[in-house]
């Protein structure tokens, strides 16, 4: 799988990134000139605000009773029993305030943005949960606010769009490129570049020119961290695996990052395979079948052609329908220290019943991509392996496509 | 060392007039068209020409640019083309100047030692890079430049009295003025506040600056020319072009006309106001 020699081992995973913004050679700031003072003014407010007690203090008092902070790490007595093997806990970000992981970012940011004085929110989303997020913090601060989403996602989505609405948001459909979550971007990109001078744009994942990558992940952490906690109050100990879905992968870096100098914790990563990896245009795992390259300003791995056109992909998930990754990751897998795997659309559909069924949890698809690698992986494991699985989004928004996958008419 | 952009530019002084500078995309709509377009337009008045690299995801431009980069891409365009189509030119031109512009990832995967020693081959004199700030100087910026290829930067309307000296410390051949903060080929850009902004940059360096985005009409860029070194169309070329394609995106017989006879009025526009400015 890789062809990248690996790196020396670091002393800390820890400490990225530097102050340029790279995670080794990724990351970065690859933005037009227009953007450039804008993304510097960004980040001198963020380091501003992350050392001010008072943001901390605020960001905490809104996850709590706004978010509805902690979420439970919940054990799945009867996924145990099905698989066989390790112990599963799922971190159930799905209960969160907006149905996943995506309100913890959304509320940072958001606060940042008022402090910047901006008075406009634009933001891009693919399965919708960013986009509901934004439109949800932008009704709860009064400010106006713009969601770029493609249009092949607005159709599968379209529970979520009309949230979005109902929450006062303006959803413009992107019809350039494929019309999925890259194409959204683009488009958002370049609404900021023509309003720079009032306009905050709330990057959904942990990618983009620094400080987002940083700035996501930092507010995504707090998934790990109460991981942490909880798993010492439920077992005394730390777990031994962690496993998490990829797109950009806030949700992933959000638990990881509190573990990653934890090295006797196995980490996975689990990427779209879409129908395969065979095909390019067939799957969204850009860490498994793509390439180091320079995409929505930063640099990180990602599906391409040799002449280093970008490639659509696919995925049945619409969050994890996206050709790149946040740069920490990219950095992660060199290092070796996380492993990247891929599972298909196939399989998350498969895990997404089983779940539902066994469980009575119905996820959404993203995190089915995380579960059906867990159904491989915790029969392999002995039985007092404590694994925890991020359920990062709940399926409700998910239902109508799965029944479409299904052969069954609503 | 002497370029053919600083020779162009010290000509045009010379005669009191600024330069225009056509935008076109490499392989718009097919390779063949766009070669003879490219042939064509000194001839029309093109004093430096501005050949797009086609890319997948064109952040920067405005709906026209990006259908014609799509146009391109979809016709089998490729970076090794792109400089195919520029040797192809050079044969029969030996001083108009070319500069090619694009996005980073193309150049990164080409990679980009391999790409700035086949620029030179094929004789381009500059690069345009929209996603390369002078804070990732070391990329692209400084590699170019030692090879002896000019790096022009954009200037914006944010780049503000602070920033400006770190945007032209490693620019040369000349400065790119974006004249509005936006995409390329949207809104008009205001005459008085370009003329205001090209003032302050000529303050701070010698190199001659040339204005775009949002410029379309001759009226226009007879405006901007009175207080500018040079004027870049682009979106309003690859309208005409687009205009004289059939409904699959095929070339007729006045595809290569239709940019060459609005490039001749630009051109005319240009001259004209010039000679009544300069005195």
């Amino acid at each position: 799988m890789s062809n990248t020699a690996p790196p020396d081992t670091p002393n800390t995973y820890r400490s990225g990134p530097d102050e340029r913004g790279h995670f080794g050679i990724y990351g970065g700031r690859f933005v037009a000139e227009t953007l450039m003072p804008l993304i510097l003014e960004l980040e001198e407010a963020y380091e501003r605000a992350k050392a001010d007690p008072e943001f901390h203090a605020e960001l905490k008092h809104m996850l709590v009773h706004y978010g509805g902070r902690p979420s439970p790490l919940y054990f799945a007595e009867r996924l145990t029993q099905e698989l066989g093997g390790a112990k599963i806990y799922f971190k159930r970000d799905e209960l969160n305030h907006t149905g996943s992981h995506k309100i913890n970012n959304c509320l940072g940011q958001i606060l940042l943005a008022r402090r910047m004085k901006k008075t406009r929110i634009i933001a891009e989303t693919g399965a919708g949960q960013h986009g509901v997020a934004v439109a949800t913090v932008a009704a709860r601060y009064g400010l106006p606010c713009v969601i770029y989403m493609g249009c092949v996602d607005i159709e599968r989505q379209a529970p979520n769009v009309f949230r979005m609405k109902l929450l006062g948001a303006e959803v413009h459909q992107v019809t350039a490129g494929a019309g999925t979550l890259k194409d959204a971007m683009n488009e958002a990109l370049r609404d900021w570049v023509t309003n720079v001078h009032d306009t905050y744009y709330i990057i959904g994942t942990a990618a983009g020119p620094h400080p987002y990558p940083e700035m996501v992940r930092d507010f995504q952490s707090v998934i790990g961290e109460e991981v942490r906690v909880q798993m010492m109050e439920a077992e005394g100990r730390l777990p031994d695996t962690l496993v998490a879905c990829i797109g950009g992968g806030s949700n992933a870096i959000g638990l990881f990052h509190p573990f990653l100098d934890d090295k006797d914790i196995a980490i996975y990563g689990v990427e779209a395979g879409g129908l395969g990896l065979g095909n390019p245009e067939e799957h969204c795992a850009s860490m498994n079948g793509g390439k180091p390259g320079v995409l929505h300003g930063n640099r990180t791995y990602l599906l391409q052609n040799d002449d280093g056109q970008i490639i659509e992909g696919h995925s049945i998930s619409a969050g994890l329908d996206y050709p790149g990754v946040g740069p920490e990751h990219s950095w992660l897998r060199d290092t070796g220290r996380v492993n990247y795997v891929a599972v298909t659309d196939a399989e998350a559909l498969e895990a997404f019943q089983l779940c539902t069924r066994i469980e009575g949890i119905i996820p959404a698809l993203e995190p089915s991509h995380a579960l059906a690698h867990v159904q491989k992986l915790a029969p392999t494991l002995p039985a007092d392996n404590l694994l925890v699985m991020n359920l990062c989004g709940r399926g409700d928004k998910d239902v109508f496509a799965v029944a479409k996958h299904l052969g069954v008419e609503m | 060392m002497t370029t053919r952009i600083d020779k162009r530019f010290a000509a045009l002084r010379e005669k009191g007039r600024a330069a225009l500078v056509t935008f076109t995309t490499a392989g718009d709509p097919d390779y063949e068209t766009s070669l003879a377009l490219l042939k064509a337009l000194p001839g029309a008045g093109a004093d430096i020409i501005e050949m797009g690299m086609p890319f997948s995801d064109p952040m920067a431009d405005g709906p026209a640019i990006q259908a014609s980069s799509q146009r391109a891409l979809k016709a089998g365009q490729t970076m090794k083309k792109t400089l195919r189509m520029i040797r192809e030119f050079r044969e029969g031109d030996q001083d108009t100047p070319l500069v090619l512009m694009g996005y980073y990832n193309p150049i990164y995967v080409y990679p980009v030692e391999g790409f700035i020693g086949d620029c030179i081959e094929a004789g381009v004199d500059g690069l345009i890079v929209v996603d390369v700030p002078p804070e990732q100087d070391d990329e692209l910026c400084i590699p170019a430049l030692e090879a002896g290829l000019n790096f022009i930067r954009l200037a914006t309307p944010t780049t503000d009295a602070k920033r400006l000296p770190a945007v032209l410390e490693n620019t040369s051949g000349f400065v790119y003025y974006v004249s509005i903060a936006g995409i390329t080929g949207t809104a008009a850009p205001d005459t008085g506040e370009v003329h205001g902004a090209v003032a302050r940059i000529k303050m701070q360096t010698e190199l001659p600056v040339a204005v775009g985005f949002g410029v379309k009409t001759p009226e226009q860029a007879r405006a901007i020319a009175a207080g500018a070194d040079g004027v870049v169309v682009g979106s309003a070329l690859v309208n005409a072009l687009k205009a004289s394609l059939d409904e699959n995106d095929r070339p007729g017989a006045a595809t290569v006309s239709s940019v060459t006879d609005l490039v001749r009025g630009l051109a005319e526009g240009l001259a004209s106001s010039q000679t009544a400015t300069v005195k």
